[in-house]
């Protein structure tokens, strides 16, 4: 039963002649699923950021120990002690539940990333290139001022400036993170501003705001998703590394750069402590990379491997 | 003759072009470290006079930092104190940034320039061979070892590193840029020409003093190199394919050319002029990189100068250093313009 409703699926999907614009939308997404799905890479990426979302919101239901709460007798004990699977750091507290709950926060920074930096880049990117002239020459001017700036020095300045935390830091790595996805729309907007359909809707009264919000930031949205993939492994080294200089979350928070540097000073008698968060980073950075590196391969045919 | 002044024309205007965007990113990296350093929450008067002081001596001390003046003017004193090189006075040390920036520079310079070198080396070869074999297993492991340089927090690696090849196997040397010994004869015996420390000692001929120099450079800047050479051989691959493609190609090959001649002479004269801007961009991160691995390696550069700048809040200091490390990173990118000009005909 369940198996002829999923093959009538996926007959409904694989339809040469689509009878409805959802049907042709969803047949697109569906082949571009399957040249993903191709790319053992890209699924081992797309596997990692499953389970990044997974822990992040079961965080509580999975963690053996509390994240927060003290017990110094049982400090810096070494992994695979009984019931510290990853060992503990110097307050006793138990690593595992603590890269778990820090899921939460790399979770939180970059979804606060998301929905900032790309938002502004694409509005400018799109305005510049709709309207050209003197407008374009000002915002894509500023936009290469901040190309030019060094982001994690500039990062750094932001948030000596507004004081350290994890919102300062959001804020300071959304406010060097816009320019090259204002790069990418204003190039796509481009690419459409001259077509027929845009005139059709120019046409028929359509004001600029309508236009690029309705028509123009649509055509945008492929090339800056893949890009936001790409860019959150950098996002997410960055978050990390404000975090290893005390300038990203604050204790007791268990944001994973943060936990690397209380480690440090345990290096070299007790390495656990600073190795295993860094490893959490590195392999959700890479899941994200890997992910993203498969996508642009799907999107963008120019650059896949002949 | 009407060509040629054309032509001067048309090299005229590119160099002026040049200078003129040079000019107006310089002075809107100003503007913004400005208006950092204006919103600031340290009343950098109260620093100065301290907390006890009359309203007169406030007065006084606003006059004297130019703070009465209206913000504009404020602005354009700070943008011509610092094309004459002014960039204020560190809080901290009471010693002028630009003297403190100077003397960490050299130390930044080696290691970013080391590791460059590095990543060069072991990011050509490997991109070349990724691209002469798509799809084969070499190809896959130059994808993967790349995208695994992308997302490695060089910090942890610093410290991984240390851990194993310093605290294990002892193959190199610690923190520092020399062990604690030869720290104090390079400041007293050594003429210090260019603050580089290889190049003094080699100079110098004090060959012992170099070796261990190396030993203590090797591994950051061996890690830096690993997050350059995963951006050199991505970007190698795709230059080199997008070459193998052409029929230039095709026909070197039916004229019957031994293919390491095809790849290395034909297809890598055209892959250099790209791979130009490459290896200049991976060097100006490089630069503002190696912040969080100084840190780590205790390494005297201007990551290290403006990071303990930041934990005593002592802003002009690190606003001054982010104003370098700002114009280094506008220059390389522009003297990678112009040596992509040079290279490459068609862009003339």
């Amino acid at each position: 039963m369940g198996g002829a409703v999923m093959a009538g699926v996926m007959a409904w999907l694989r339809e040469q002649n689509p009878t409805s614009r959802a049907q042709a939308r969803a047949g697109q997404w569906f082949l571009g699923w399957l040249r993903l799905k191709r790319n053992p890479l890209a699924m081992v990426g797309l596997a990692i950021i499953v389970v990044l979302l997974v822990v992040a919101a079961f965080a509580p239901q999975l963690a053996p120990h509390d994240p927060i709460a003290q017990n110094l007798r049982e400090r810096l004990l070494p992994p695979l002690t009984d019931g510290h699977l990853l060992g503990t750091d110097d307050f006793g507290r138990d690593i595992l539940t603590r890269i778990l709950y820090g899921a939460r926060i790399t979770l939180y920074i970059v979804a606060l990333v998301t929905v900032t930096a790309p938002v502004v880049g694409l509005m400018i990117g799109t305005v510049a290139g709709y309207f050209g002239g003197w407008v374009d020459e000002v915002l894509m001017r500023t936009t290469d001022i901040f190309l030019a700036f060094p982001r994690l020095i500039l990062a750094l300045a932001l948030v000596a400036v507004l004081g350290p935390g994890i919102e300062n830091a959001v804020l300071a790595i959304a406010l060097t993170a816009w320019p090259p996805y204002a790069r990418v729309a204003r190039a796509e907007t481009l690419t459409v501003r001259n077509s027929d359909y845009i005139a059709a809707v120019r046409l028929q009264g359509a004001g600029a705001a309508r236009i690029i919000w309705g028509h123009v930031v649509p055509m945008c949205l492929p090339s800056v998703i893949i890009r936001v993939t790409l860019d959150m492994a950098g996002v997410i080294l960055t978050a990390a590394g404000l975090g290893f200089l005390g300038l990203g979350a604050q204790p007791p928070l268990s944001e994973w750069g943060l936990m690397i540097s209380a480690g440090r000073k345990y290096l070299f008698e007790q390495w656990w402590v600073a190795t295993m968060p860094g490893l959490a980073i590195f392999i959700v950075a890479l899941g994200f990379n890997l992910l993203g590196d498969g996508l642009r391969d799907v999107l963008d045919p120019r650059s896949a491997g002949k | 003759m009407a060509m040629n002044t054309s032509l001067l024309n048309g090299r005229l205007r590119m160099v002026l072009g040049f200078v003129v965007s040079l000019v107006v990113t310089i002075f809107g990296l100003l503007l913004v470290t400005f208006i950092i350093g204006r919103v600031v929450p340290i009343d950098p008067i109260l620093s100065i006079v301290g907390e006890r002081a009359t309203q007169a001596q406030i007065e006084a001390a606003r006059v004297a930092l130019g703070l009465d003046k209206p913000l504009w003017q404020q602005f354009f004193i700070y943008v011509f104190n610092a094309f004459q090189g002014d960039l204020g006075m560190s809080i901290r040390t009471g010693e002028p940034v630009i003297d403190a920036v100077t003397r960490h520079f050299p130390a930044t310079l080696e290691l970013a320039t080391i590791a460059t070198i590095l990543g060069v080396i072991a990011g050509v070869p490997a991109g070349v061979l990724a691209a002469t074999r798509p799809g084969s297993m070499a190809d896959h492991v130059v994808r993967l070892v790349g995208l695994m340089g992308y997302s490695m927090p060089v910090f942890w690696l610093g410290l991984i590193g240390l851990l194993v090849f310093y605290g294990q196997l002892g193959w190199v040397g610690g923190p520092g840029r020399l062990d604690a010994m030869y720290d104090m004869m390079y400041d007293f015996e050594v003429p210090q020409r260019t603050g580089m420390i290889l190049l003094d000692t080699a100079f110098a001929g004090r060959w012992d003093m170099f070796a261990n120099a190396i030993s203590h450079i090797i591994l950051p800047a061996g890690l830096l190199g690993y997050v350059s050479m995963a951006y050199i051989s991505r970007m190698t691959r795709s230059f080199m394919m997008n070459e193998l493609g052409q029929e230039y190609i095709t026909t070197a090959r039916v004229k019957g050319m031994p293919e390491r001649r095809v790849i290395w002479v034909h297809a890598m004269r055209n892959v250099l002029v790209p791979l130009i801007t490459v290896v200049a961009l991976s060097y100006a991160y490089l630069l503002e990189g190696s912040v969080l691995t100084e840190t780590i390696f205790a390494w005297p550069g201007l990551g290290s100068y403006i990071t303990d700048a930041l934990m005593v809040a002592d802003m002009p200091a690190v606003l001054g250093g982010t104003v370098v490390v700002g114009v280094a990173f506008v220059a390389l990118n522009m003297v990678s313009d112009l040596l992509y000009r040079l290279v490459d005909p068609r862009a003339r």
